[in-house]
């Protein structure tokens, strides 16, 4: 697998903080890892942004908030969307996977743990509210495209997992 | 056009997963289960998603003023080019998910191959599908699985599907004019090479759930030459109604 460092300019890197998933508003974009690299050139910037999931509603949402943050930073801005290297959950930095937790979703564990806990239903997934491993996959498919959904035997709470995306 | 065949040949593949993620789409709200709702509403997602970034560029290929929205929305029945597995309706719950997984599997095998294609953007989309595509290769199998190895009511009901359903895998494998020429360039994908190893895969799975490989050997086709069943017109009347009746009404 390609993993290439996202090439963003150190200006930057705080207004793009400020820029949050509409649907997750506690994850940033930066810790997100789908800012693949910001360029300023002249006056204006060049924002590369990749895909999540590739029907992800939120990306056009992205988009249109990244142009706004540089605009009130005093940037113009151009944001492009790529397709190559593919997003991989290994992008999420651990700031991102400390948000998500404490937001109440389960960060995505390593590929294989994934495969385990998907394909066998082994429990390795903590639930998000009360810490114990004693949980059940309910559906692969969750509230949104990356998320699956699980269920805590021990307090009986639903919680979403962040799948692993490799 | 001058890059008509890579147009053609983007086209045979994205129109698999637009018909088929509209097919799913007919289900939101009206699935069986909540989470089935939402696990086939989600699949719907990423083919749409997908298919975007396959037309987009095809609208970049061909070169005029035609859009991603265009290509999707006000083509003619005749000019779509989807296998005919994918147009078949949402009968009962086992047909969509014989659908699925007969579809998944095949969908699997060519994005495995499309990644080596010499066309870096069907390349870059393909290894993006890949990820988003095991997870419905896995949703449905269980499916089947569960179904099939469930009670005699499930088990009935996805025999018919299979039974049913299977007469349009052959059409998986048939290569247009255009899909020649692009696999002589290194391009497209020979997807007859993909054929054994998918007729072992899902019989593989259906003996697990189960269910009987039907035996016949008759065939239909005809969609990837834009000929299709009457199930698509009533589709597309769906499909197109906002753009036929607001003409380029956006978001």
């Amino acid at each position: 697998m390609i993993i290439t460092e996202p090439h963003i300019d150190k200006e930057l890197i705080p207004i793009l903080e400020q820029v949050f998933d509409p649907e997750i508003p506690v994850l940033s974009i930066i810790d997100m890892g789908v800012v693949r690299s910001a360029i300023i050139e002249n006056d204006s910037v060049k924002v590369q942004i990749t895909t999540t999931y590739s029907g992800c509603p939120a990306m056009d949402v992205i988009g249109d908030d990244i142009k706004k943050a540089l605009q009130e930073a005093g940037y113009n801005s151009r944001v492009e969307l790529i397709l190559s290297p593919a997003w991989t959950t290994d992008w999420i930095t651990e700031k991102g996977r400390q948000a998500l937790e404490k937001y109440g979703i389960a960060a995505p564990l390593d590929a294989e743990a994934d495969k385990d806990v998907l394909l066998n239903g082994k429990r390795v997934v903590k639930c998000t509210n009360c810490s114990s491993q004693n949980t059940k996959l309910v559906s692969q498919f969750g509230s949104t495209a990356c998320k699956a959904l699980f269920k805590c035997e021990d307090c009986q709470e639903p919680f979403d997992y962040f799948k692993c995306l490799k | 056009m001058k890059n008509e065949n890579l147009y053609k040949y983007i086209l045979g593949i994205a129109d698999n997963s637009l018909i088929l993620g509209q097919r799913l789409g007919e289900l939101c709200g009206h699935g069986p289960s909540l989470e089935t709702d939402i696990a086939c509403t989600n699949i719907s997602l990423d083919l749409l998603g997908q298919v975007r970034s396959y037309y987009q560029y095809a609208a970049k290929i061909a070169g005029d003023e035609r859009t991603e929205d265009e290509i999707a929305l006000l083509r003619k029945e005749r000019e779509y080019f989807n296998v005919l597995l994918v147009e078949q309706p949402n009968t009962d719950f086992a047909y969509t998910i014989g659908r699925q997984f007969l579809f998944d599997v095949y969908h699997l095998l060519l994005l495995h191959e499309l990644q080596k294609s010499k066309d870096l953007t069907l390349s870059a989309i393909a290894t993006k599908s890949i990820k988003e595509v095991s997870y419905h290769k896995r949703f449905s199998s269980d499916w089947v699985k569960r179904l099939g190895d469930g009670t005699d009511e499930s088990k009935e009901k996805m025999q018919n599907a299979i039974d049913n359903l299977w007469t349009y895998t052959d059409e998986l494998f048939y290569q247009t004019q255009s899909d020649k020429v692009m696999i002589a360039e290194g391009i497209g994908i020979d997807t007859s090479k993909l054929k054994d190893n998918y007729y072992r895969h899902v019989s593989e799975l259906l003996k697990e759930a189960t269910i009987e490989i039907p035996e016949s050997k008759w065939f239909q086709k005809g969609g990837k030459e834009g000929i299709h069943t009457e199930h698509l017109g009533y589709l597309l009347s769906d499909l197109q109604y906002m753009q036929r009746t607001y003409p380029n009404m956006e978001w």
